[in-house]
């Protein structure tokens, strides 16, 4: 029974905990939980497991900051709950080292999904495995190769450095923040618009209908995230 | 000791260039075409550089010219753009001047003003023309224009001595020093002569008269030689500067610094503009040194003083003010203090009672210092020799009944002096001179001293009725009485003058006192202006208006309500120029001098506080006006901590406020979101185990409770959103998008709830990307869509558009279902309306939201039913230029 991945859930409602207890236990997790930001932090000390999933608020100190001083010893991967309307927090908490995030009420389904995302991310680290693929796209990183079906297709060398930061962080949900940083530098996180014209340019090429994309989804608000299709 | 030290610049120097430069770069660019006389064809030259500058695409624009029908000039007024003259209406006639206004609301780069000289008629602004022009480049506006040698002020004098004409129209030096580019527009007089002979400068009849005046050869020869002169010493201190900051060694040596004492005395002028020459010349620093005496002023000699203390500022002199009444020591004592090198007085200006003249005591005490001494009054002897009884100054009414009294006093005694004795009634008479200084000045007091020795002489001491003196102990008598007389006279009045000064000195401290202490008391912006009022009329005794700037930096049009004299909006134009240029203007000055009131800024130091403004029947002395100024500083430095106080205060509460919305509205959402997620997790939860799929009661039950839940979920939403709207802390957090995504984003959230009804989208290829708040219009959307699938029946096709129309985004969403009654369109996007005979089941939120949203975005939304049946709605959103469009090109 060790074998199983672990989770702590650190959420003052016992309601919720309640409910992520039992329904992560039926679908093959060993559950923790805590109460408050300070006995979580005590908690994934102590118990180390392998994924964290964190409620923003928190009657002790905020979810934020609480991310902020487990970031400061640890890299565990961590989901955000959160509510609706609170893109700021969720943004804010991304750039603080989350890995994901789901807004209450949220379903069973994606929350199992999110969660075998941030699992896979711990268990297959970057750069061993240079063949990308989900659903119709096929990516060699290293040959610098992209596939749709089967044919190859020519992106711009910055639609391929998009591309490969989409690959590297491949289902979790990038803010805009961080894809402008990376791709642009720095000085140009407040300039959304590059992310919005050269996300536009890669969803013409690689997604079958560039309206409705099923690669690279929208997260109202925040950012992007490219789905992996089994 | 290092001897490269002697080649550092000196780092004070070094400052006051730096200073200049920044000026320069600050300001914008003044370029004056000067030249020696009229007729140079300064204006020409300067109508055609602005056709070098048009041809550059500058904006420049006619302010004023004067082309005294010279039809070579006139040709090239064409293609310049004018701004029409203002006319000014006085005494009946129209005259023509620039209107100041309307080329600040023009703004162009540049501007023409011709002859800088110009004295405006009265009623506009500026008294001067030059005045008008540094308001130009004070608002950044560059400016040419054009200047004679005649019209400067330090020159002022010599062409006058030269040509004998006097010049009226003067513009200060350092006008003409603040000048970025002096264009010399030189002629030699034998071609202005031929050209004045051609007709080319005034029709024949005025050029006869005007070649035998002010155009003689020699004159102009000699104008010509000045104006070539002061460029070149122009052109020298520039290349001096340059040397400095770039530490090239030059033959300069230390900075002379000059002292010039300057009086009451209009003479005094010439002294000034002589100072400023030489100052120039040897490339030195000047201070003008007042020496506040105990003799008591006339209003003449005050007003005079204010004139030169003026003009001395003007050109550039700084003005110091000492008390002494050693006026030789006093100017030697600042010449010390102040480093100066030399001294320049002027000769036989001052006398001192007893022996030694000014001069030659300043020569006696004066060590190493070098003295100047600048001769040669112009005035008419008579009028020197008024202006040299500088002992004899109170009013003629103080002379005249001192005088009455020692006759009155003398006619008492002459019927009783057989019984007193002729002695007795010198000590009678002395008394009576001796009480006299306390009530007038010097001069009655030795005029009552002279006459009752005389009095004595004739009528009591014998032989009577005769000024022989028989006795020799009677004559030596008379003199001691007369030396006595004189001597306690003076002493006792100049006792009295000195009380008289350190007594005003005593006012002046004591109103200063009580005004920083009623300011240190005030505990608001009310108090201040009241005690700022009541202060200043107190002790200047005249009406006092003070208007005070709000938060954001503008003046309030309304007077603060405790002023004393209520300006009418009329008047109101004069404080906001003073507020908004930070000078005074208003009565007795030369700005605005129309107002009923004079206007000072209470400037505070990073921004304008507001302005005071007082009634007064006379122009201020410099006296008054320092210790106005001083007022006016105590004032600022109080009301910028009033509203500093009052910021803080605001900002406060504001944040306070923020932070507990914030708090309270995140607690409200999550204790109402978090049993709601419980049951719908839990319901679908359920609904996904497999051990329960068969049985078909429990499925539905299931399905219930998940609906409800969601429909829950979805009134929680809508509440909180209105809440968030009525609080007005929406946020907007704007950011590029691309509408095709927030269109998408909403029918993914909606794809069960539209799974009954057909959706297309069409968005147009030419739609740039759009700032908005996308979770906002994703709500937008969705309220939108939702609305349309509540409400129209199943299989209704819903049609989405957005497409550019001129600057705006058009977004559409319409149905093909029944549409709306039409009695509803009206109150559609009330709050809680809804639409009678619709089915249960909404709060009637869902447009009100929709339509606080765009509202919020600065869009518009509207409602109506198509022609050929349905609903649509549709919003406008104002697009905003996208930066660095570039972007799509660099990466190909």
């Amino acid at each position: 029974m060790s074998d199983l991945p672990r989770i702590l859930i650190i959420d003052d409602e016992i309601q919720i905990r309640r409910l992520l207890q039992i329904t992560l236990e039926s679908n093959g997790y060993k559950i923790y939980a805590a109460a408050s930001g300070e006995e979580g932090l005590q908690q994934v000390a102590m118990t180390r497991p392998d994924m964290l999933i964190l409620d923003l608020g928190l009657p002790d100190m905020d979810g934020i900051e609480a991310l902020k001083k487990l970031r400061e010893w640890s890299s565990i991967p961590v989901i955000i709950l959160s509510v609706r309307s609170n893109e700021t927090d969720i943004v804010a908490a991304l750039d603080a080292g989350a890995d994901d995030y789901l807004n209450k009420p949220f379903r069973t389904g994606e929350l199992l999904a999110r969660i075998r995302t941030a699992l896979r991310h711990v268990t297959s680290p970057d750069g061993e495995n240079s063949i990308f693929e989900s659903g119709p796209l096929w990516v060699d990183l290293n040959a610098r190769i992209v596939k749709i079906k089967n044919e190859i297709i020519k992106l711009t060398p910055t639609e391929f450095r998009l591309l490969s930061l989409f690959i590297r962080h491949a289902g979790k949900v990038l803010t805009h923040q961080f894809i402008l940083n990376e791709i642009w530098g720095p000085s140009f996180a407040e300039e959304t618009q590059y992310s919005r014209v050269y996300v536009g340019q890669l969803r013409k090429k690689i997604e079958e209908n560039p309206t409705t994309p099923k690669l690279l989804v929208t997260e109202s608000g925040i950012g992007y995230r490219l789905e992996v299709i089994e | 000791m290092n001897t490269s030290d002697t080649n550092r610049p000196d780092p004070d120097a070094l400052l006051s260039i730096l200073k200049k430069e920044e000026e320069k770069t600050k300001k914008a660019r003044l370029k004056i075409f000067f030249g020696m006389c009229a007729g140079a064809g300064k204006t020409y030259d300067m109508l055609k550089a602005a056709h070098d500058a048009l041809s550059k695409r500058t904006d420049v624009v006619i302010g004023y010219i004067e082309t005294h029908k010279r039809p070579e000039t006139e040709a090239l007024l064409h293609g310049l753009p004018a701004i029409p003259r203002k006319k000014i209406d006085y005494r009946g006639t129209q005259l023509d001047e620039m209107d100041l206004d309307a080329i600040l609301a023009r703004r162009p780069k540049l501007v023409l003003v011709d002859e800088l000289a110009h004295t405006n008629a009265p009623g506009s602004r500026h008294a001067k023309r030059y005045q008008d022009v540094l308001e130009l480049l004070d608002h950044g506006i560059d400016v040419y224009t054009t200047l004679n040698v005649q019209h400067l002020e330090s020159r002022a004098d010599t062409v006058a001595q030269i040509t004998g004409a006097t010049i009226r129209e003067t513009v200060p030096d350092s006008v003409f020093e603040q000048a970025d580019e002096i264009e010399v527009i030189d002629i030699s007089p034998e071609e202005l002569l031929q050209r004045l002979n051609e007709g080319k400068v005034y029709t024949a009849e005025r050029s006869q008269q005007a070649i035998q005046n002010f155009f003689r050869e020699g004159n102009l020869t000699a104008l010509r030689e000045m104006a070539l002169r002061l460029t070149a010493e122009r052109v020298d201190h520039q290349l001096r500067d340059y040397m400095k900051t770039q530490r090239i060694s030059g033959p300069w040596k230390s900075s002379q610094r000059l002292l010039v004492g300057i009086n009451a005395s209009r003479h005094c002028v010439a002294l000034i503009r002589w100072a400023r020459r030489l100052a120039y010349a040897t490339n030195g620093s000047w201070v003008a040194v007042y020496v506040e005496t105990t003799r008591q002023l006339s209003d003449s000699e005050k007003s005079q003083l204010s004139k030169n203390v003026k003009l001395a500022s003007e050109l550039g002199a700084e003005v110091i003010t000492t008390a002494d009444d050693d006026i030789a020591k006093a100017l030697v004592r600042v010449a010390r203090e102040q480093n100066a090198t030399q001294i320049l007085v002027g000769k036989s200006k001052y006398f001192l009672p007893f022996g030694k003249s000014l001069l030659e005591k300043i020569i006696e005490i004066s060590g190493d210092l070098d003295i100047h001494v600048v001769g040669g009054a112009m005035d008419s002897a008579g009028r020197f020799r008024w202006l040299r009884l500088p002992v004899l100054h109170s009013a003629w009414m103080q002379y005249l009944i001192a005088a009455l009294i020692v006759i009155a006093v003398a006619m008492i005694c002459y019927p009783i002096s057989p019984w007193l004795g002729y002695q007795t009634v010198s000590f009678i008479l002395l008394l009576t001179v001796a009480l006299m200084p306390l009530k007038f000045g010097t001069g009655p007091v030795l005029l009552a001293a002279a006459s009752s020795a005389l009095i004595w002489n004739f009528f009591f001491i014998p032989p009577q009725f005769t000024f022989y003196i028989g006795l020799t102990q009677d004559a030596l008598m008379f003199l001691t009485y007369f030396v006595i007389a004189s001597v306690t006279g003076t002493l006792t009045a100049r006792i009295r003058a000195r009380e008289r000064i350190v007594i005003q000195r005593e006012v002046r401290a004591n109103a200063l006192y009580a005004l920083t202490r009623d300011l240190s008391n005030a505990r608001n912006q009310d108090e201040v202006a009241k005690a700022s009022v009541s202060n200043i009329e107190n002790f200047f005794g005249g009406e006092v208006v003070i208007f005070l700037s709000d938060l954001s930096g503008d003046l309030l049009p309304q007077p603060h309500s405790a002023s004393t004299f209520h300006a009418d909006s009329k008047e109101f134009s004069v404080p906001a120029w003073v507020y908004w240029n930070e000078k005074k203007a208003g009565k007795f000055t030369d700005t605005l001098p129309f107002a009923a009131a004079s206007y000072f800024p209470i400037s505070g130091p990073r921004y304008p506080l507001g302005v005071i403004g007082i009634i007064l029947n006379r122009s201020f002395t410099i006296d008054q006006e320092t210790l106005l100024e001083n007022f006016i500083r105590q004032i600022a430095s109080a009301l910028e901590r009033e509203q500093l106080n009052e910021i803080n205060k605001n900002s406060i509460a504001v944040v306070e406020s923020e932070r507990l919305y914030k708090t309270l509205f995140n607690s409200i959402s999550h204790e109402l979101r978090t049993p709601i997620a419980a049951m719908i997790t839990a319901s679908e939860s359920l609904q996904h185990t497999e051990s329960l799929k068969q049985n078909s009661l429990v499925m539905n039950l299931l399905g219930e409770i998940h609906t409800a839940a969601d429909r829950l979920n979805r009134l929680v939403g809508n509440l909180l959103d209105m809440a968030r709207l009525e609080s007005g802390h929406i946020g907007l957090k704007a950011d590029w998008c691309d509408v095709h995504d927030v269109i998408y984003s909403a029918l993914e959230k909606l794809e069960h709830e539209l799974s009954t009804h057909t959706v297309t989208v069409e968005v147009s290829q030419d739609l740039p990307l759009i700032k908005i708040d996308f979770g906002l219009m994703e709500q937008v959307i969705t309220n939108l869509l939702l609305n349309a699938a509540t409400y129209t029946p199943q299989g209704v096709h819903i049609e989405i558009k957005a497409y550019k129309e001129s600057n705006d985004c058009i977004l559409i969403i319409a149905d093909n279902g029944p549409g709306f009654p039409t009695e509803a369109l009206p109150h559609l996007f009330d709050k809680f309306y809804r639409v009678p005979g619709t089915q249960t089941g909404g709060t009637g939120l869902g447009l009100s939201i929709v339509r606080g949203f765009v509202d919020a975005h600065r869009g518009t939304i509207s409602a109506e039913n198509k022609n050929t049946g349905g609903a649509q709605f549709t919003i406008r959103l104002p697009l905003h230029t996208i930066p660095a469009t570039e972007i799509i090109t660099q990466d190909v």
